[in-house]
């Protein structure tokens, strides 16, 4: 971030997005815990390191409009505004979990936010969100929406035939790549010719926009403008926002086969959390400010685990309910 | 057929159903390739473009999956939909949007997201179009739970099921026959739906039961009059939905006839047929007079050749030599 964008942003709102980043980062820490001492059920894939793209993105969002995410998806859903509470207690098959335990990780649904879903199939989501975007323009109601995937998903027909969908229908949709640079363990570079996931927007007609996405007000930047766009009835923008999972692909996979420890360390310097946290006290923020916004945190995350630990299992008489 | 009527083709039985339902729900929109201006590859949309426009009719370039999944998207998001895949061979390009995302959403969400799409596709054997363009395999939408399959066999129920599907609060996958496009039926000038689940009873009988899907129900009549020729009484019964399925009433039939025999345009194995005598089986073990029985196509992909893919699929002779053989036990 430049230093003249850096004084034009107010304390509050990056304060605001540390709180936020902070939440996505604290929640999934703590599911790493509960995962690895088999509290939790299924398989989870953690989002650490990528707090900046969903809070960055989400933040310009009505509480009307919808995100569609995918199976990396919940940091999208708390970003969205699904209380940690519900996200997590989804993710423990309860019965108060955004799908009442019926989907988990990825297939947790919570319309009455706003979000339209993880989802557990790479690409999917696009045309969904495509779609759900065309609903939106027909609706007329101003209503955008938000198509979260990775580089993994760039490569499929679901992507190009989505986006080609957005781009000549004009619809109020924003295309946001979190380009981790591996697609489960394969490398973006050995994958694809043209690393560039922005530039391919050419290739549709529509905008394409490259930002670092460990910069949570450059994400901000870019996804402000290109909501703004579809919203105005300009029609879709792609977004690549290059980022860095810390972690696995899933927890389990220890992600270091495929990937350096000088490569990850590179990466955990340009923490989004210490980028933005270091930029709070540079402003003036006083540290005992950011130690509280910090306790704040913890205890939210600590009411989500009593909350989601305490409540019930789906009753089995319901195991048949809901499939029509 | 007792309603006042008019003959229509089961062509234009969908198209009334749709122009009905497209004027009393003005949510309703429609994508997929060449429905527009050129009005459906079978004329399946004819004259919808002119009346409700490129909003509503939205004609795409050949993207089976991308199309699909922004019907279900938008179905998702509370804009009913209607995805065209026209032959429903090409619903195989869009098939993890169906049963991934269509299929499943209702229950993966609790009851609080619906799809109310119709995936639409003509299945079945026409004129020798060969191994790519005949496939039958709507069994397999009938095993994925969240889908409802509606198979019409006339144009009376053709524009019946069609409204039933598109007031569902689900996904439906509405499979027509592209040899049945051109056939004709009486059709009432009044409206009516016909309610899922509710199997017809085309030809009453007292010595078997046949049960006969899409194309094959007309065969299944005329075999049931020739065999009444040689004093046989058939019972015909077409499921018309075979998600939901009327058990009652088929199980009734079978009760009553102590013989069942399917005859379905798929394969055999693991076919819907087969579904149906697990059925008898189950629920009329004690009544069954003889083995249940199969007339299916044969296991091979459609031939191009006319005199083997006539041997392939049933026809009105196999039936009747079939149902002799078993009678004659």
């Amino acid at each position: 971030m430049t230093e003249r964008v850096a004084e034009q942003v107010e304390h509050k709102l990056l304060l605001d997005y540390y709180r936020k980043m902070l939440e996505l980062r604290v929640f999934e820490v703590k599911v790493q815990e509960l995962y690895r001492n088999a509290m939790l059920p299924g398989f989870v894939h953690l989002y650490v390191g990528e707090e900046a793209v969903a809070v960055g993105v989400c933040a310009n969002l009505e509480p009307a409009d919808l995100v569609f995410s995918t199976h990396r998806g919940h940091g999208h859903a708390l970003a969205k505004g699904v209380p940690a509470g519900i996200v997590l207690a989804e993710l423990w098959g309860k019965v108060t979990g955004s799908s009442g335990g019926r989907g988990g990780s990825m297939h947790m649904y919570a319309p009455e936010y706003g979000f339209m879903g993880t989802n557990g199939i790479v690409g999917a989501p696009i045309p969904l969100a495509t779609g759900g975007a065309l609903s939106a323009k027909l609706r007329k109601k101003g209503q955008v929406v938000v198509s979260f995937f990775g580089d993994g998903a760039v490569n499929s027909g679901s992507f190009h035939e989505a986006v080609n969908f957005g781009a000549v229908w004009d619809l109020p949709v924003v295309y946001v790549c979190e380009n981790n640079l591996y697609a489960t363990e394969m490398a973006f570079s050995r994958a694809t010719k043209n690393t560039s996931v922005a530039s391919r927007a050419n290739s549709y007609c529509l905008p394409g926009v490259e930002v670092n996405g460990q910069d949570v007000m450059a994400v901000h930047e870019a996804a402000k403008k290109a909501i703004q766009r579809a919203r105005e009835g300009g029609g879709p923008t792609l977004i690549e926002c290059k980022t860095y999972r810390y972690v696995g692909h899933h927890e389990g996979d220890p992600g270091t086969d495929y990937r350096t420890r000088e490569e990850v360390k590179q990466w955990k310097d340009r923490d989004p959390l210490k980028l933005s946290r270091n930029l709070l006290l540079d402003l003036g923020v006083d540290e005992k400010e950011l130690q509280a916004v910090d306790q704040e945190v913890e205890s939210l995350i600590d009411r989500a685990v009593e909350f989601a630990e305490g409540s019930p299992e789906p009753s089995p008489e319901s195991v048949n309910d809901h499939v029509f | 057929m007792s309603e006042q009527g008019r003959v229509l083709t089961y062509t234009d039985a969908g198209v009334e159903a749709l122009r009905e339902e497209m004027r009393r729900d003005d949510t309703i929109v429609y994508i997929g390739q060449g429905i527009g201006p050129r009005g459906g590859n079978f004329r399946q949309t004819r004259g919808l473009w002119k009346e409700f426009g490129d909003d509503r009719l939205r004609d795409t370039g050949i993207c089976e999956l991308g199309a699909t999944g922004v019907a279900i998207g938008a179905a998702m998001a509370g804009t009913r939909t209607i995805v065209d895949e026209v032959f429903l061979d090409f619903a195989l390009e869009a098939i993890t949007q169906i049963i991934q995302q269509a299929a499943n959403i209702s229950y993966m969400s609790n009851g609080k997201i619906k799809a109310p799409v119709v995936v639409r596709g003509a299945m079945g054997a026409v004129r020798n179009a060969g191994a790519h363009h005949s496939h039958t395999f709507y069994n397999w939408f009938a095993n994925t739970p969240g889908l409802k399959v509606a198979l019409p066999s006339t144009p009376y129920d053709v524009k019946g099921l069609f409204k039933t599907a598109l007031r569902d609060p689900g996904p439906v996958v509405f499979i027509e026959h592209k040899s049945l496009y051109n056939s004709k039926g009486v059709v009432p000038e009044d409206e009516y739906l016909i309610p899922f689940g509710e199997a017809q009873i085309i030809r009453e009988g007292k010595d078997l039961t046949i049960i006969a899907m899409s194309r094959m129900v007309g065969l299944a009549v005329k075999a049931a009059e020739l065999l009444q020729e040689q004093g046989i009484s058939a019972e015909v019964i077409d499921p018309r939905t075979i998600v939901p399925l009327d058990r009652q009433r088929i199980t009734n039939s079978i009760k009553k006839t102590g013989k069942l025999v399917v005859i379905d345009e798929s394969p055999s194995s693991c076919s819907f047929a087969a579904e149906l005598l697990a059925i008898a089986v189950e629920d009329c073990f004690r009544d069954l007079k003889e083995p249940p029985k199969r007339i299916c196509s044969l296991p091979v992909p459609n031939p191009f050749s006319p005199v083997l893919e006539n041997l392939m699929i049933p026809s009105v002779d196999r039936i009747v030599t079939d149902i002799n053989t078993m009678m004659k036990n």
